[in-house]
């Protein structure tokens, strides 16, 4: 079992890639990685509750941590009260913290 | 035992008629000189990298030409040559009507189910 | 906090053109902060972070003067976190690849980078303990 930490910058309502980014978190959680997700930049969009962001809710169930980097959700107006249920806010420190921690770490 | 990388690279003819190539299959190359095991999985529009009949020549501005366009197809297979993997993602190619008798020769090709097992071979990852 | 460590980030993009290159800033910020050493391989357009020549303006939309305006300049944040790296002991390097360097013309870089190639940015990742690829689209 391997740690991965899953950088997505993008949103998939833009970017095509961002679905398989989604399905690869997935497919390595499936695989009983240990897997975390983290949204940054405009890759927050779809964690705001009510979002069409199925590949996301995907990821979710299978097991994938998802976290949203608190600075681009204030940067978009996304409250806590705001986030789709499976997505916590994290400061951009926690990246920092996986990469310190050894994760293998994939930025999209 | 050579420290292996595997290179996903989806961003496809950025820079590359500048670059005369594309910026990161050139660094893949470099490093693999330096003595890194490198492969290289093509996904999303990178897959038209492996087209054969590819050619960017004649750009010419004013009276000044270019006279090294990108040879997109001939770097991989260089970099096949000194020992790199290429793999491609099958339902990317077909997304795009890229027929495998129209690609190079001597890559791999992978479902996308295939992708997360692949990544346990390799020591590092890097998504371009 | 987490032990030391020494992590490695390479970085495509230039400034003023996309969030990428904050968000790279944010990270390094947050490994220095942390105490973590660091190096910094720019490539492609990310050897224009450290230009010496960046210069602020006014505003006039915005109603400022240059002052007022404080525009944000990349090669003062490389500044500032190499200085606070110097302050706590640790290290931030930053090495430009020499050759986009010198087909962008900008080769006056703030004090403290250096130049390198495929090769270095390959020696710091064998020499660290986790690198972390942010690429250009």
């Amino acid at each position: 079992m391997k740690k991965y930490l899953l950088i997505e910058s993008n949103d998939p309502f833009d970017n095509r890639g961002v679905e398989r980014f989604y399905g690869l978190a997935a497919q390595l959680a499936s695989l009983d990685h240990q897997v975390t997700l983290f949204l940054v930049q405009n890759g927050v969009l779809p964690a705001r509750r009510g979002a069409a962001a199925p590949g996301l809710e995907a990821a979710a169930a299978a097991g994938v941590e998802i976290v949203a980097d608190d600075f681009s959700l204030r940067e978009r107006g996304i409250d806590a009260a705001s986030l789709a249920p499976a997505v916590r806010a994290a400061p951009i420190d926690r990246v920092i913290d996986e990469l310190a921690a050894g994760a293998r770490a994939i930025w999209h | 035992m050579k420290v292996k990388v595997l290179n996903i690279v989806e961003t496809a003819y950025r820079a590359t008629l500048e670059e005369q190539d594309d910026p990161v299959i050139w660094l893949c190359r470099s490093i693999q000189g330096a003595g890194a095991g490198v492969d290289v999985l093509l996904v999303g529009n990178a897959v038209n990298y492996l087209a054969r009949d590819q050619d960017a020549s004649g750009l010419s501005f004013g009276g000044e030409r270019q006279t090294q366009p990108p040879r997109l197809a001939a770097d991989l297979e260089q970099l096949m040559a000194a020992g790199g993997a290429v793999f491609a993602a099958r339902e990317d190619a077909a997304e795009r009507g890229l027929a495998r008798e129209r690609c190079i020769e001597g890559v791999e090709w992978l479902d996308r189910a295939d992708v997360a097992p692949l990544l346990d071979r390799y020591d590092r990852i890097w998504y371009w | 906090m987490t032990a030391k460590t020494t992590l490695t980030f390479l970085l495509m993009d230039g400034p003023f053109e996309n969030a990428r290159s904050t968000t790279a800033m944010r990270l390094i910020d947050a490994a220095v902060r942390r105490g973590h050493d660091v190096n910094v391989f720019a490539y492609e357009g990310a050897v224009s972070l450290a230009f010496a020549k960046q210069t602020a303006h006014a505003n006039a939309l915005h109603g400022r003067n240059a002052e007022e305006e404080n525009h944000p300049l990349p090669r003062k944040w490389i500044a500032a976190l190499m200085a606070k790296a110097a302050e706590q002991g640790t290290q931030l390097r930053w090495v430009n690849c020499g050759l986009c360097v010198d087909e962008r013309g900008v080769n006056e870089a703030i004090p403290g980078t250096s130049r390198g190639g495929p090769a270095d940015f390959w020696k710091m990742t064998l020499a660290s303990d986790n690198t972390l690829v942010i690429p250009t689209k």
